[in-house]
């Protein structure tokens, strides 16, 4: 515990700050200003602790989080700033799984609901409803052990003709056994979306399972003769993976496929992209044109763009063509996963419901294999593996509620909290980087899966405007992926920026509004109700009045609960608006006035993290 | 002259309309001489489009063929590609839609033609007039008075007849300011601050020039407005060095030594030809579909129309700033004190004044700051982004203002009596209209044309119920605070409903918007049902309590 705390205001330019009490506690650091307002962090949130310079108001420290939460604390005494530096540099850093939150977190469940908790997501169940096993497909017990690919679940969808030697085979041509697997069916179209990774081709390596295991596939669909096989890299990136043995299919070697490449940059691109974006929006006094051309040079909404295009080619490919299409990058964790479980969006409404975007994550995300553990760096470890790749996921997921605002029956919150818990460490579903992980792990009996939790507090999540009708079931969703569609998506990336934010939601209102709306149509069933029972009874007063006369406490006593529940309704329609717009407090333009009236003399000021004296 | 003259082929049938996002239609195209009118005559869906000569900003002809080709850009960014068989015709036509879009007498307008179909109920031109508005401010404060002075509109071409000045500055010392400003435009009030009494003036810059002129009677008036032992602002709305150059050319800007109760910000805005060229590459940018993302962005940089908004939208909050928090009195002026003077004080408004962001009172704003100061609306709004003349009085400088208006609304969505459509209608009636409101530069030259008298007012049609109904927001809730919108660039945004209207299908928003009215209608109902359920059960409770007594 440490007191007299500053907390600076990151875009302020005046070096605003509140001053209160820190705690660090064994999972959160905690900070209380005068004013008894909590900012909790996680320590598995801390991206990076820096400490800067010594100033003449005390020790900076500064703390970036995965959330993008960015807190600046200016510390009175230096010792304490350097041992809460090193507290929190220990804490941050987890070495072994066991050490992280999710094995102690305790929600108060009890071992039922804990059970219960995590067969709420029932991949089998997701098979069914897509359709498989069917004529043509069916589950295959080859990795039940985790024998040939280490990366995937036990449970496997691949055609019927695929033979277990056609299985092996393939897996060893494919990078790290990750052969071509189902990861979903269009039933109408009766045509599939596969998965695998990168094949073992080199210069001119061929094998001869891995082309049976494709015409398989091609094969598993009746209506189109040819498949396509989509690698989701650059065009470059692959002809490079060559020289090290592996590399492309060769369209000589397989029959009826067409290949194509779609261009989505590697994680390290993706990284050092993010990193450029959150610097120049960090920027304090950012003009629009640094803005706009730091958004630029960024160019993360290009790859946004670019894993959008892919997932719609993908759809065109199944929607138009009736074909099957087998995507694969480089170890078909990453871009595979982005543009499968994208492309499955487009096509399929149920995981543009709450439950379905659960099932679709665990699917294409969990199950296959997405390195959570390394890519959210959930443990210390090489900084190189971590990549914003789910992010990514969630922004085009974000974009796509943008376009169609009632195609999607939960809301920007929904997307911000599975995110905020992707990086907590604090549920079992995202640790580790793969499923045979997990069960090394005993995630289940150890730790609580996510998603009760969220479908608990489901009114949070919930669309306001959705429409489950939008769109017949299995009929896509066509983005339009002009460049101008794509946005910097503020709430993400200042999401505790308070300042910069609408200060009146449209879309709090309304959900509101729509809550009260059910709400009051119970209301009117029960008021009609008595109303209609009352109206009995004064019929029947005449006939049955000393009858009634003998209990007359009842009816005095019924309404009152009528009355209360409807109370807090009629005021409701204040509560829903909050309006913060009045307060200069926590707003900007106080500075403006400061800017012009002269700055006083021997002040301290911080610019871009780097304390320079000015007298 | 006869329209009749100008229309050589006056029908055209087997034309071909060609809109983005909409299947090509055939029909019959005609021209009269204010409208080109395209119908088609298919029978599931007949539609009419009618578009005024002075909505098309720039044509353009060509052939394959005999066939005939004609691309029209509107002053409302649409674009719109005709196909007509026959060359002759084509050329005809072209040529028509060349010479009537383009006529330069003021009086052969449609606003002169034009005969409303509905019923008046009130005559817009009447609807604000400064003595109303003067009423309302007696009623709150005394240290100010209605003058006459400019009533033949001799002692300021530009400003309206009567004008709000400081009472203790007689016509004579007004004549002599006069003098001493840009154009004549004296310091008059702009707007009173209720809460604290603060005031803000606009004018004209002081025309000191290189030795430093002054004037007693200038110093006095705006003196006068301030609080004894308080300070005040006056807020140059071009940079310092701009405001140094101004002298050279006999402008210039307020020195300490002068002033010296006065503290002076500078703040740059650009104006005219920038801000034309700004919206001319924005244009371009939203218009071209086959940008990657780089080069859209980059084109957005470019155009710098955002870097305006900013801007401006800076420079109001802190003049609001300076009144509400800061507690002093305000002067604002640029150089003419015609353009981006009334950007600052319009917005600054918006954000102070809850009366200002109700229908009304925005009605009332834009009468005030834009119409009666004399923002020379036929100069700047005679091209829009399609102009190939490029003439230094064209500017967006209204298209702007309205833009930093949404910019605020989409912050404070409930707090606004209006919504976005309002305010794109003002765009389009500001460049072009069957109404007269818009003509002319000021009111001296409206009054020359006898607008009142010979054409209708848009407000007489704005404010029919039926009207309004489409311009109402529906979450509307009186605030009655400040509003303080955020200036950092990641809170602004691209104004959708105006530059990329014409180019992406708006389906998929609209019917959400259409739901989410649905739903606040919905919320209305129910509450309504439950009021009166609630009181017939409780009358019904009554009866029964009596019958037991």
């Amino acid at each position: 515990q440490v007191e007299q705390v500053k907390l600076l205001d990151r875009f302020s330019t005046s070096n605003k700050s509140v001053t209160g009490t820190l705690y660090l506690t064994a999972t959160h650091l905690l900070f209380i200003d005068s004013s008894q307002r909590e900012t909790w962090i996680l320590h598995h949130h801390i991206a990076a602790v820096e400490k800067l310079p010594l100033t003449t108001s005390g020790c900076p420290l500064v703390i970036q989080c995965k959330n993008f939460r960015i807190v600046h604390f200016v510390v009175p005494r230096e010792r304490d700033c350097h041992d809460i530096y090193n507290s929190l540099l220990q804490l941050s850093r987890t070495a072994k799984y066991e050490e992280l939150y999710a094995f102690s977190y305790n929600p108060k469940q009890n071992e039922s609901e804990q059970v219960k908790g995590w067969q709420l997501i029932d991949l089998a169940e997701e098979y069914k409803r897509m359709g498989v096993p069917n004529a043509y497909w069916q589950l295959s017990d080859a990795n039940r052990d985790y024998k040939i690919c280490e990366t995937y679940p036990r449970e496997l969808y691949v055609p019927r003709t695929a033979s277990k030697p056609i299985i092996v085979g393939s897996s060893k041509f494919r990078s790290k056994g990750r052969f071509p697997v189902l990861s979903y069916y269009h039933k109408n179209k009766e045509a599939a979306i596969c998965r695998c990774s990168q094949p073992l081709s080199g210069f001119s390596a061929r094998c001869l399972e891995d082309e049976h295991m494709l015409q398989a596939i091609s094969k598993a669909n009746p209506s189109t003769r040819y498949m396509y096989v989509m690698d989701t890299r650059p065009k470059l990136n692959a002809m490079a993976n060559r020289a090290a043995g592996k590399g492309y299919e060769n369209e000589d070697n397989y029959s009826n496929i067409r290949f194509q490449f779609v261009g989505i940059e590697n994680i390290h691109v993706m990284r050092s992209s993010l990193q450029k974006l959150l610097e120049v929006s960090g920027t304090r006094g950012l003009s629009v044109n640094d803005f706009l051309s730091g958004l630029e040079n960024s160019g993360w909404l290009r790859h946004v763009k670019a894993v959008m295009d892919a997932a719609v080619f993908l759809v065109k490919a199944i929607a138009v063509e009736s074909a099957s299409v087998l995507v694969h990058c480089s170890d078909g964790w990453d871009r595979t996963s982005q543009v499968c479980s994208l492309g499955a969006l487009l096509l399929d409404s149920y995981y543009r419901t709450i439950r379905g975007f659960m099932v679709l994550i665990e699917k294409d995300w969990i199950s296959f294999g997405h390195k959570f553990s390394d890519r959210c760096c959930q443990l210390d470890g090489d900084p190189k593996e971590i990549s914003p790749v789910f992010t990514q996921f969630l922004e085009c997921v974000w974009n796509l509620t943008e376009q169609f605002p009632q195609a999607f029956e939960y809301n920007e919150a929904f997307l911000l909290q599975i995110h905020e818990h992707v990086h907590s460490c604090q549920f079992g579903n995202f640790l580790g980087n793969c499923q045979k992980e997990r069960e090394e792990l005993k995630v289940k009996e150890k730790t609580y899966s996510l998603w009760p939790f969220l479908l608990a507090e489901q009114k949070k999540y919930e669309n306001p405007l959705y429409n489950p009708d939008f769109l017949p079931e299995l009929s896509l969703l066509e983005p339009n992926t002009v460049s101008f569609n794509f946005k910097f998506w503020r709430n993400m990336y200042h999401q505790f920026d308070r300042s910069m934010h609408p200060r009146q939601s449209v879309l709090n209102l309304i959900m509101n509004l729509s809550e009260q709306n059910k709400q009051l149509e119970e209301d009117i069933k029960e008021l009609e109700a008595k109303i209609r029972q009352r109206n009995g009874q004064s019929d029947g007063v005449l006939v049955k009045e000393h009858q009634q006369s003998a209990h007359p406490a009842p009816v005095a006593l019924k309404t009152p609960p009528c009355f209360k529940k409807e109370q807090p309704l009629i005021p409701g329609n204040d509560a829903v608006r909050t309006i913060e717009g009045s307060n200069t407090a926590d707003n900007r333009y106080s500075e403006l006035v400061s800017e012009f009236s002269k700055a006083e003399p021997a002040v301290v000021s911080l610019e871009y993290g780097v304390a320079r004296m000015t007298c | 002259m006869e329209f009749a003259e100008l229309i050589k082929t006056p029908r055209a049938d087997n034309v071909v309309l060609h809109r983005p996002f909409h299947a090509a239609v055939e029909g019959t195209l005609c021209l009269t001489g204010h409208h080109l009118i395209f119908s088609s005559r298919s029978r599931d869906n007949a539609e009419e489009l009618w578009l005024l000569h002075s909505n098309i900003d720039s044509s353009e002809k060509r052939f394959v063929g005999s066939l005939g080709t004609i691309v029209i850009k509107c002053k409302d960014l649409r674009i719109i590609q005709l196909d007509i068989p026959g060359m002759e015709e084509c050329l005809n036509i072209a040529s028509s839609i060349e010479v009537l879009s383009t006529l330069d007498s003021v009086t052969l307008m449609y606003p002169f033609f034009y005969r409303p179909m509905f019923e008046l109920v009130e005559d817009g031109w009447r609807s604000f007039l400064p003595d109303k508005e003067f009423e309302l401010l007696s009623s709150v404060t005394d240290e100010w008075r209605l003058s006459c002075i400019n009533r033949d509109f001799s002692v300021c071409p530009s400003y309206p007849p009567v004008v709000i000045v400081p009472k203790c500055i007689n016509d004579e010392e007004l004549r002599k300011v006069a003098l001493f400003r840009h154009g004549s435009r004296f310091p008059v009030l702009s707007y009173y601050h209720r809460k604290n009494g603060m005031i803000m003036m606009r004018s004209s810059q002081p025309l000191t020039g290189t030795n430093g002129r002054r004037c007693k009677e200038d110093e006095k008036l705006i003196n006068a407005t301030l609080r004894p032992g308080k300070r005040g602002y006056i807020i140059d709305t071009r940079s310092l060095n701009v405001a140094q150059q101004a002298r050279a050319k006999g402008g210039g800007f307020e020195q300490e030594v002068h002033y010296p109760q006065w503290r002076r910000i500078h703040k740059g805005i650009e104006r005219f030809n920038i801000l034309q060229e700004s919206l001319i590459k924005l244009v371009e940018a939203c218009n071209d579909q086959s940008h990657n993302m780089d080069r859209w962005l980059s084109k957005l940089e470019a155009s710098n129309w955002l870097t305006h908004v900013k801007e401006i939208l800076t420079t109001a909050c802190l003049a609001a700033q300076c009144i509400d928090r800061e507690g002093a009195s305000v002067l604002v002026h640029g150089t003419e004190g015609t353009d981006s003077t009334l950007q600052v004080t319009s917005l600054a408004q918006i954000i102070l004044d809850p009366r200002c962001r109700t229908i009304r009172g925005f009605e009332s704003l834009v009468v005030r700051e834009w119409l009666q100061a004399g923002h020379p609306f036929q100069q700047r709004c005679a091209q829009s982004a399609y102009s190939n003349s490029k003439q230094k009085w064209e500017a967006p400088v209204f298209l702007l203002f309205l833009d930093c208006v949404w910019q605020i609304l989409r912050q404070f969505p409930c707090s606004f009596e209006f919504n976005e459509q309002f305010l794109i209608m003002l765009f389009e009636h500001a460049y072009a209209s069957q109404f007269g409101t818009f003509l002319g530069n000021n009111e001296n030259e409206r009054a020359k044309l006898k607008l009142p008298q010979k054409t209708m007012s848009l407000w007489s049609w704005v404010n029919r119920t039926e009207e309004l109904s489409r311009f109402q927001n529906p979450i509307y809730e009186a605030n009655s605070l400040v509003i303080w919108p955020a200036v950092a660039p990641q809170s602004l945004q691209l104004w959708a409903g105006v530059f990329l209207r014409w180019n992406r299908p708006s389906k998929y928003l609209d019917e959400a918007q259409e739901e989410m009215v649905r739903i606040i209608n919905h919320n209305k109902e129910l509450q309504a049902k439950v009021k009166v359920l609630r009181r017939h059960l409780a009358e019904l409770e009554a009866d029964e309590r009596m019958r037991e007594n």
